[in-house]
């Protein structure tokens, strides 16, 4: 998994690439937890802007992550998900109880 | 019903996590051969993705050394698609469906037979217990008149 993690006070920016299934779930899940004990962070902005990917493996990593902050009061929010992506955390009904923005371009179609 | 075959393809691969990127490739390459859109492989991608990791952590339950197995027919008028393991089966298939425990530490959401539903025009499920479940998706190829 390709991940960069940024911190600022309280919140744990986090810019993920790439395919998010079986395969990354598990790392992905440790390396947030991980991120957020070492920093006490309480709010995790996550950067999907160059996620092409994602399916019930990956939703499960993100409702996990939203469970324990709101527990301590905090919040998750997922920024610029692709319109495929953005599909899927509607249909799976995270998009009711967290905050995510969608981004108007398909992955890999900003001609970088 | 269209009998003819145009294309199959027969995979049988390991039963571990990077196996399922394998099969959606394998899926979506089958796809780009037809005049599916984008957003309908994505679909498909994602209805693969959930059957083939469903094999892997409930069929096998993780056991990294059993096989799944991906077979794709082509038919003029449909893709069908199954997915198989021989792990440890569903002792009743609509419990399975209807009682997944979403409980409040899983962060299992029930959601891969729902997404299997939504994205594929059919979903049959034969399951024995101890013997293994076998999954077949139907999607039906909708030629677009040229306009
Ligand atoms: N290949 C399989 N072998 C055995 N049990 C399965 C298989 N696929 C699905 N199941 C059962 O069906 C349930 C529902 O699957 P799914 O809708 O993908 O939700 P989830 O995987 O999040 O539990 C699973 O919890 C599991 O009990
Ligand atoms: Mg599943």
């Amino acid at each position: 998994m390709d991940l960069h993690l940024e911190y600022e006070k309280d919140k744990l920016y986090a810019q993920l690439k790439g395919e998010i299934d079986l395969s990354i779930a598990p790392h992905l899940r440790i390396e947030l937890d991980n991120a957020l004990d070492t920093k006490q962070a309480r709010h995790l902005i996550m950067d999907f802007s160059s996620v092409s990917f994602i399916d019930s493996s990956g939703l499960g990593v993100i409702l996990g992550r939203y469970r324990r902050l709101t527990e301590v009061g905090g919040t998750v929010r997922v920024e610029n998900a692709s319109p495929q992506v953005y599909k899927i955390l509607e249909m799976s009904g995270l998009s009711k109880i967290i905050e995510i923005t969608q981004s108007n371009v398909a992955v890999g179609e900003k001609g970088e | 019903m269209d009998t003819a075959l145009v294309n199959s393809v027969n995979l049988q691969f390991k039963s571990i996590p990077d196996n399922v990127s394998l099969a959606r490739v394998v899926v979506a390459s089958i796809g780009a051969q037809i005049d599916m859109t984008l957003s309908e492989l994505d679909e498909l991608k994602v209805a693969v993705s959930e059957a083939v990791t469903n094999a892997i952590i409930h069929g096998y339950r993780n056991d990294p050394d059993q096989f799944v197995e991906l077979q794709i027919e082509r038919y003029h008028d449909r893709l069908v698609i199954h997915v198989i393991d021989r792990g440890i089966g569903m002792p009743d298939v609509q419990e399975a469906l209807e009682n997944v425990s979403v409980s409040s530490n899983s962060e299992h959401m029930g959601l891969g037979f729902v997404f299997m539903k939504t994205f594929t025009d059919n979903v049959e499920i034969n399951s024995e217990k101890q013997k293994g479940t076998r999954i077949t998706m139907v999607k039906n190829l909708v030629f677009r008149k040229e306009s």
